[in-house]
């Protein structure tokens, strides 16, 4: 399997795919354990099994960088990472502070002011009830980078737990686990997305419940592809046999070591969740009014686009380019953690 | 023939899960369907409740549900009780259907196009700006990009109509608006497997054999590297048709997804639940199918 859609789109999505969402980024081989090879097996046994206070015998060699410090080394040449990684500190200042900063509120109305164009009382213009496009804006930052964190630790948590349970037991249980997967794969994501925020009532706690309980599956294939290429190496058979729990050694050995391709999954995660957020609230059932997402805010500015167009512009921006920091930077953690992909 | 039978048994538990599994959320909803309207009648509610059979037993309810959706009556919609779900759905999906496969056609062709094109330019501009915009396809929502292509080419240039269906130019818009997300997708894919297939010593073999360049990598690596696009074809699918959902709202094409957000808004339960079971089975039997054919194309998988 190559990969999913979004989105929304997407995928957003995959999706889009979203569903909409749309997985953006095709992995070739998630699921056989000969997809993966070794996984981040490159790098050596854990630190805490590395050589403690007894240590090899010193040697001239300088030492080797670390894995972490080698990826930081390969992720800082990678401009368009960097400039993905920079794009994202400041959405998230600008999220944080922005607001505060902002002489307006989100929610207050001047009519008379109504469909204004951007100018330098209005920066980013004025939308059809005269509410300051610029701090809306802000406010819906908060508001979509929330949806795709929260969305994506969700679906960190199932995915890698149900990944590491599949991987670690392997056969049967492996074998049952991962056809569910498929058939989950298979459907379309997003009417599961408006299935349940129909159950669930619109909101903004149910969107974080609603897009994690979908978003987890790629990131469970993940975890199993390496958890199976993992178990099979001599520090888990060492843990082992020194008597290690089974859940410790899936705790501690196993997915601290396929950190690395659970930290690209989470980042391509964040932005089909912002993507199938706005999906839902094009369809009004996600956050409600007078909070506004940037979903929220593009689909008011498509309504109005005739009148003000700046309406959709603003908030479009800041989609894209928050979904392309992402991606680039998601891509480039890939590239530097898994060198082999390259 | 074992592989198949198995993918069967599978595919069968599968519906029904989904169907189960819809038909219980949608029992989850609070309240009844008709609570929204103000103040029924008891007598009139009573009644309407009567109808759809929303006064038996749940268990009942779900036995008459598995039946009917197993014979594929999906029974009458709630908002427009003259119109049954399955009406709406084959009403919709003929312009769903259409512009959906329009989207995934311009999207195999320019995606494997300029995938082809990036891997045999790696590493210089031509692929750098490649996939550049393929990282860009697949950051814009496909609302967002119906929008700024409505406010380019209908309200400023004027060459294209903003909305509606039935001529060709009608279509153009919302064709590239859904095509954009997998056209990128299937870039990166091709791009990626060509890279691999062109290190391959059996093109090295083709080259050493004589064949013309143009040869060796439009008939023999393109072979290979298109080969996994066939893989993607299911969630390309689900991605195309569930995308559509706001795209066909934007430009007001009478398609599936138009009344589905339709259904959203009305709460309409039948409708809402009859396009997820439409859609689900669609793809399901959809992915079977392209696994099937898979294994038949590459005689390196067997079945």
């Amino acid at each position: 399997m190559a990969s999913r859609s979004l989105h929304p789109m997407p995928g957003l999505g995959p999706a889009a795919g979203t569903g909409a969402a749309a997985e953006p980024a095709p992995r070739a081989g998630g699921t056989g354990e000969a997809g993966r090879g070794a996984g981040p097996g490159r790098h050596p046994a854990p630190v805490w099994a590395g050589p403690g206070g007894e240590g090899p015998p010193e040697t001239l060699a300088a030492p080797a960088p670390g894995y972490w410090q080698e990826a930081w080394r390969r992720l800082r040449k990678n401009p368009l990472a960097m400039a993905g990684l920079v794009v994202i500190a400041l959405m998230v200042v600008a999220a944080v502070v922005g607001p505060i900063l902002s002489p307006y509120g989100y929610e207050e109305q001047v009519l008379a002011e109504a469909n204004q164009p951007p100018s330098a009382a209005h920066w980013f213009g004025t939308d059809h009830l005269g509410r300051d496009i610029f701090t809306r804006v802000l406010y819906g930052a908060r508001i979509s980078l929330a949806v795709g964190i929260m969305a994506s630790l969700i679906g960190l948590t199932i995915g890698v737990t149900y990944g590491a349970i599949a991987g670690f037991y392997g056969g049967m249980v492996d074998n049952v686990m991962m056809r569910i997967i498929d058939v989950i794969y298979g459907l379309p994501f997003i009417l599961y997305v408006v299935l349940l925020m129909v159950v669930l009532g619109p909101g903004l706690d149910n969107v974080f419940i609603a897009l994690g309980a979908v978003y987890w599956t790629g990131m469970a294939r993940i975890v199993r592809g390496e958890v199976l290429s993992l178990k099979q190496r001599e520090f888990v058979l060492a843990a082992r046999v020194m008597g290690v729990p089974p859940w410790r050694v899936v705790w501690r050995h196993l997915v601290p070591n396929a950190v690395g391709p659970i930290l690209v999954t989470m980042t391509l995660l964040v932005p089909e969740a912002i993507f199938s957020e706005a999906f839902l609230s094009y369809l009004g059932l996600g956050v409600q009014a007078p909070i506004a997402s940037w979903g929220v805010l593009a689909a008011e500015g498509n309504r109005a686009l005739r009148a003000a167009p700046w309406a959709l512009f603003f908030p479009a921006g800041f989609i894209c380019l928050t979904m392309l920091a992402f991606n680039f930077l998601g891509d480039g953690l890939r590239d530097a953690l898994d060198p082999r992909l390259r | 023939m074992q592989y198949a039978g198995q993918r069967l048994v599978v595919t069968v538990i599968t519906l029904w899960a989904i169907a189960t599994l819809t038909f219980f959320m949608m029992r989850a909803v609070p309240g009844g369907p008709f609570d929204a309207e103000k103040d029924l009648p008891p007598a009139v509610k009573a009644n309407l409740e009567a109808r759809y059979h929303l006064d038996w037993p749940v268990w009942r309810q779900y036995l008459d549900y598995l039946r009917r959706t197993a014979v594929w009556d999906l029974g009458p919609s709630f908002t427009y009780p003259n119109r049954t779900v399955n009406d709406i759905v084959a009403d919709g999906f003929r312009v769903s259907a259409a512009l959906g496969a329009l989207a995934i056609g311009v999207a195999l062709l320019a995606g494997i196009g300029v995938g082809v094109v990036a891997a045999l330019y790696h590493g210089r501009w031509l692929d750098r700006t490649a996939m550049f915009a393929a990282t860009l396809g697949i950051s814009i929502p496909n609302f967002i990009l119906s929008g700024l292509l409505i406010y380019v080419f209908a309200f400023h240039l004027r060459w294209l109509p903003a909305g509606l269906w039935g001529k060709p130019a009608q279509a153009v818009m919302p064709t590239l608006a859904l095509a954009a997300l997998p056209t990128a997708v299937i870039a990166r894919l091709v791009r990626a497997n060509m890279l691999e297939v062109l290190r391959q010593d059996f093109i090295t073999v083709c080259h050493a054999k004589g064949l013309s360049p143009a040869r060796v990598v439009f008939v023999h690596a393109l072979r290979s590297a298109v080969l996994p696009v066939v893989t993607y074809l299911g969630p390309l699918a689900a991605g195309v048709l569930t995308g559509s959902f706001v795209v066909e709202n934007i430009f007001a094409i009478p398609g599936l997804g138009k009344y589905f957000v339709q259904s959203v808004t009305n709460r309409d339960y039948s409708v809402i639940m009859g396009v997820t079971m439409f859609y689900s089975a669609l793809l399901v039997v959809a992915n079977v199918l392209v696994d099937v054919a898979y294994r038949l194309i590459d005689p390196r998988i067997r079945l």
